[in-house]
């Protein structure tokens, strides 16, 4: 199993949520979160005094995967979050070694 | 104008002659019955309203406008300073702030204590006026609460709540009192010919040099310079640049103290001034900045207002334009001054109120063609010098008296909140409030 965790531009949750769901694929988590790579954030002015904004809002999709399907989901957000321009975002992907479903306790890729 | 006990007597003298000729300006400046002078509904509707919208400028206006450019954790503090202006003031007016800017005068520089109380001061007309007298005192009276409520503006986000009331009082009392009555209330100023139609040099000027004063005595907000600071709520700041410019219209054209063709003169003036004042801040940094922005929008437009201040029943609507315009462009240098010479004016009172203030006042000297003012421009060279000394005068006056306001204050109760209840905000620190969520 697999946690994929996309830092995406705000602007894009909706077609990478609808990408997503086309595949199949049944939740997923959302945060509104903060942070810079190389688009290195923005200016702001008030009565001519400016401020650099580092940390700019992005979303954070966090799911859930069996390893077969990794592929194909990492496909679709990348097509669906590209803009082609700076600051589009990453994926991280990373081990995940158990999940367990609260309601039935079942856990393992039948709980994912 | 504005006090114009003091312009008014003088149109009385002018005798029927000059009733003539200003009554090409409108309705009949008063009537006169059998010596007596009357109550015209017309211009004490129009006074009394004016006075509403007077405070209207200040709560929720200007606490509108200040609230919106502090961060979130001095929301409170910031409105809470505009609304107790006015309560503290509208009481200090009554027991000893009006007698001592308009009672008869004393060597020029103050009134005598003949209304202390507002004892003689009733429902009758005031003397060379339509208006009752008691209309004219609570007219005044939101000049001086708005006054000590822009200065404000510069403490935002670090001065005591203490402190903030017993300076106001203080303030009023000692600063704000003998500059109405040099002006406004039959003081030297008025006597040698200064004009202030509705009160560049008492209201502006003085508000924003004593901003001035604060910020050097106070010091700097903590993180000035490297934390952000940039405004909370830009929308409360527009809502009250917008109640600002509505309710100037009480405070300019209320100043003719009468609805008449000196009103709406005034009227037209703050009007256009206003709209240029915005476009020309919006010019300036729209080319130097890349970006136009509401903040500057709402910030010029302040400043057209502030310019057209004092001349506003003096000038045409062309020279209004002018004077706005002006106003726009050096109130945007204005706000640049306190990074040059590095104090902190949290929010720029001097840069927009002393700036604009000095600017309209001294454009007043230039540009005046009716109303009884006559400037450069029309003839009249010997009025610049006259402006230029009621604006040193004003300077002067207010930042020493400020500066030793402030001393005293601090020497007794202290100015400043200590540095942890700075970082945690005054909303939580000064009140144990919460703005948000």
């Amino acid at each position: 199993m697999k946690l994929i965790q996309a830092i995406i531009k705000p602007f894009k949750l909706d077609e990478v949520k609808d990408a997503l769901i086309e595949l199949g694929i049944q939740g997923m988590t959302v945060t509104e979160v903060k942070g810079f790579g190389r688009q290195k954030g923005h200016k702001e002015t008030y009565r001519g005094t400016e401020y650099q904004i580092e940390f700019v809002p992005k979303i954070k999709l966090e799911i859930a995967l069996a390893d077969e399907r990794v592929a194909e989901a990492l496909e679709a957000i990348t097509r669906a979050a590209k803009t082609g321009s700076i600051g589009d975002g990453k994926i991280f992907v990373s081990e995940l070694h158990s999940v367990i479903r609260i309601r039935t306790g079942e856990s393992g890729e039948g709980a994912v | 104008m504005n006090a114009c006990i003091e312009k008014a007597s003088r149109r009385m003298v002018g005798g029927f002659m000059s009733l003539l000729v200003l009554s090409g300006l409108g309705s009949p400046v008063w009537a006169q019955d059998g010596g007596v002078p009357q109550l015209n509904a017309g211009d004490t509707g129009w006074v009394l309203m004016s006075t509403v919208l007077v405070l209207a400028m200040i709560i929720p206006g200007l606490a509108l406008f200040y609230g919106g450019m502090v961060r979130s954790k001095n929301v409170l503090s910031t409105m809470m300073h505009s609304f107790i202006a006015v309560c503290l003031v509208s009481i200090v007016w009554v027991f000893w702030g009006y007698s001592l800017a308009f009672a008869p005068d004393v060597g020029g520089v103050i009134g005598n204590l003949k209304w202390v109380g507002l004892m003689g001061v009733g429902p009758e007309p005031l003397e060379g006026s339509t208006i009752p007298h008691l209309a004219f005192m609570v007219f005044q009276l939101m000049f001086a609460a708005i006054t000590v409520a822009l200065i404000s503006g510069a403490i935002a986000e670090r001065m005591k709540f203490s402190a903030f009331v017993l300076f106001a009082v203080l303030w009023v009392t000692f600063i704000y009192a003998p500059l109405a009555h040099w002006v406004w209330g039959g003081g030297w100023l008025a006597e040698l010919g200064d004009l202030d139609f509705a009160g560049g040099t008492v209201v502006h000027i003085s508000s924003g040099v004593a901003a001035l004063a604060c910020a050097l005595v106070l010091g700097k907000r903590h993180g000035y310079g490297t934390e952000n600071m940039s405004p909370h709520n830009l929308p409360f700041t527009v809502i009250g640049a917008s109640l600002l410019w509505i309710g100037w219209f009480g405070f300019n054209a209320g100043s003719a103290l009468a609805a008449d063709g000196v009103a709406a003169s005034a009227f037209v003036a703050t009007h256009v001034a206003t709209a240029a004042g915005a476009l020309a801040w919006v010019g300036v940094e729209w080319s130097y900045r890349g970006r136009p922005t509401i903040l500057g929008a709402a910030s010029g437009a302040v400043a057209g207002l502030v310019a057209i201040t004092p001349a506003a029943g003096y000038v045409e609507p062309v020279s209004a334009i002018v004077i706005g315009l002006g106003g726009g462009g050096v109130c945007y240098l204005g706000v640049f001054l306190k990074h040059k010479l590095g104090y902190d004016d949290a929010l720029d009172v001097l840069g927009i109120h002393g700036i604009g203030g000095t600017w309209g006042a001294m454009a007043t000297g230039l540009f005046a063609s009716i109303g009884g003012g006559t400037g450069l421009f029309f003839g009249n060279p010997g009025q610049v010098l006259i402006q230029a000394i009621g604006v040193g005068a004003t300077w002067v006056f207010s930042f020493v008296g400020t500066y030793l306001i402030l001393k005293l204050v601090d020497g007794t109760i202290g100015l400043r909140v200590n540095r942890e209840d700075e970082v945690l905000g005054l909303d939580l620190t000064q009140h144990r409030e919460r703005a948000y969520g």
